[in-house]
């Protein structure tokens, strides 16, 4: 979905992060982007290459983290990890699952000089 | 859990595959990328490195502990900002605005030609004549659908988003800011048609609605299961065409429900007014819900949504 908007978006808050401290280059970038977020890491990696262009983030590197899918099963009341949305509870084959983490969408830190 | 950056060690994937995370005894930290990038850092205070873990809401407590880069070496900025706080924070302003009025604010989303403009048309029909109601229009392009709305004499507003794939939380507080809401309204947001980005967009909306036509196909939530683990409500609509196609309703709620736990489910015809009695009564329910807090509460409430602007962080 939408990646290309993210990705203006994580240059706006990485160009603005270095600016606002003095640093003109950006060495690199690392974001967090969750098993369960809907997002594409590939496609971001693509959006950044071209959102960056004529920044400070220009031919920076960029690391994606990838916190694993957490889901709460109601029916064994414990926590599990999940792939996806659509899993069974590992433990019990059941789908009464209320996803617990695996959404972050975070610019987590960005090395400048 | 590394408590500076927050990678974990403790069973992240790329693609199904474990990440190859964990602290080495010397403190440093090894990074398995998406794209491949094998990175080692640092998460010792050894100044030799230059790196500088910046905390924004942390000042350095003491000076001269070492933080200081060395010259013309890289720094590292932790910023650990949300991609969606801006549109977080003008969500919040909205549903602020919405509770305080009482407003039931519905975020009607559903694939293109599911049915919701003829659902919507419908319902503003019967309803219009007992509650306040204003509607919000998403679409690309054109104002069809919101002349459709006028024609109901219900107030409406059209955002065109261009490019843009769903409605965002800013796009509603400028909406609302024309169409203003008044104590006990229902809102209407019709997002975009399209059953990916709008999940993704919180709009302070109190309620997400899931409009699904037969004709689309039982397996749709499982092939966008975003969208329906979002959902509140699942509309399945166009049920007068059932006789005609192969459609295994049972499945698509058994699907449904694998990813939102105890969804409600209602089956209508927008053409044909079946089922309709059920949604009008699950959006009166809806309503008393949002006026609840405002019957036992003397707060004065807001009437001014031109008086309240989003302020940036």
């Amino acid at each position: 979905m939408h990646e290309m908007a993210l990705c203006q978006r994580i240059i706006e808050i990485v160009d603005e992060t270095a600016r606002s401290q003095g640093f003109s280059r950006i060495v690199s970038v690392r974001l967090e982007i969750g098993a369960l977020s809907s997002v594409e890491p590939e496609a971001i990696a693509f959006g950044f290459d071209v959102a960056s262009r004529n920044t400070a983030a220009e031919g920076c590197r960029l690391r994606i983290d990838r916190p694993p899918g957490q889901a709460y099963c109601i029916d064994c009341g414990d926590s599990t990890v999940i792939a996806s949305r659509s899993d069974p509870c590992p433990r019990c084959g059941g789908y009464q699952l209320l996803v617990t983490g695996g959404e972050e969408l975070r610019v987590m830190e960005l090395e400048v000089e | 859990m590394c408590g500076i950056c927050g990678c974990g060690g403790d069973g992240a994937t790329v693609d199904g595959i474990p990440v190859q995370s964990g602290e080495a005894r010397d403190g440093s930290h090894v990074h398995v990328a998406a794209d491949g990038t094998v990175t080692r850092h640092d998460h010792g205070h050894d100044h030799g490195q230059g790196h500088h873990h910046h905390h924004h809401d942390d000042p350095d407590p003491v000076p001269g502990h070492g933080h200081a880069p060395d010259s013309g070496a890289a720094r590292l900025i932790r910023i650990e900002q949300d991609l969606l706080a801006k549109n977080d924070r003008f969500a919040a302003v909205n549903r602020q605005l919405f509770s305080a009025t009482g407003t039931l604010a519905l975020n009607l989303m559903s694939s293109p030609g599911s049915g919701k403009t003829t659902l919507l048309v419908r319902t503003l029909e019967t309803l219009r004549d007992r509650f306040p109601i204003a509607v919000i229009e998403g679409d690309q392009q054109t104002s069809f659908d919101v002349d459709r709305i006028r024609a109901t004499g219900v107030p409406a507003v059209q955002i065109n988003t261009g490019k843009g794939c769903h409605l965002d939380a800013q796009m509603v507080t400028q909406a609302v800011g024309t169409l203003g809401v008044s104590e006990g309204s229902i809102l209407f947001i019709e997002n975009v048609g399209n059953l990916v980005c709008p999940a993704g967009f919180d709009l302070g909306e109190r309620v997400r609605v899931v409009v699904l036509s037969v004709t689309e196909g039982e397996d749709k939530p499982l092939k966008y299961p975003d969208m329906f683990a979002s959902a509140d409500l699942l509309l399945i609509n166009k049920i007068d065409l059932l006789p005609y196609i192969t459609f295994d309703l049972d499945r698509l709620i058994g699907y449904a429900r694998r990813l939102r736990p105890n969804l409600p489910v209602i089956q209508i015809s927008a053409t044909t007014g079946a089922g309709f009695a059920d949604w009008l009564h699950w959006i009166e329910q809806q309503r008393e819900f949002a006026l609840a807090p405002l019957a036992k509460s003397s707060a004065p409430v807001a009437t001014a949504p031109q008086a309240i602007r989003p302020t940036e962080a």
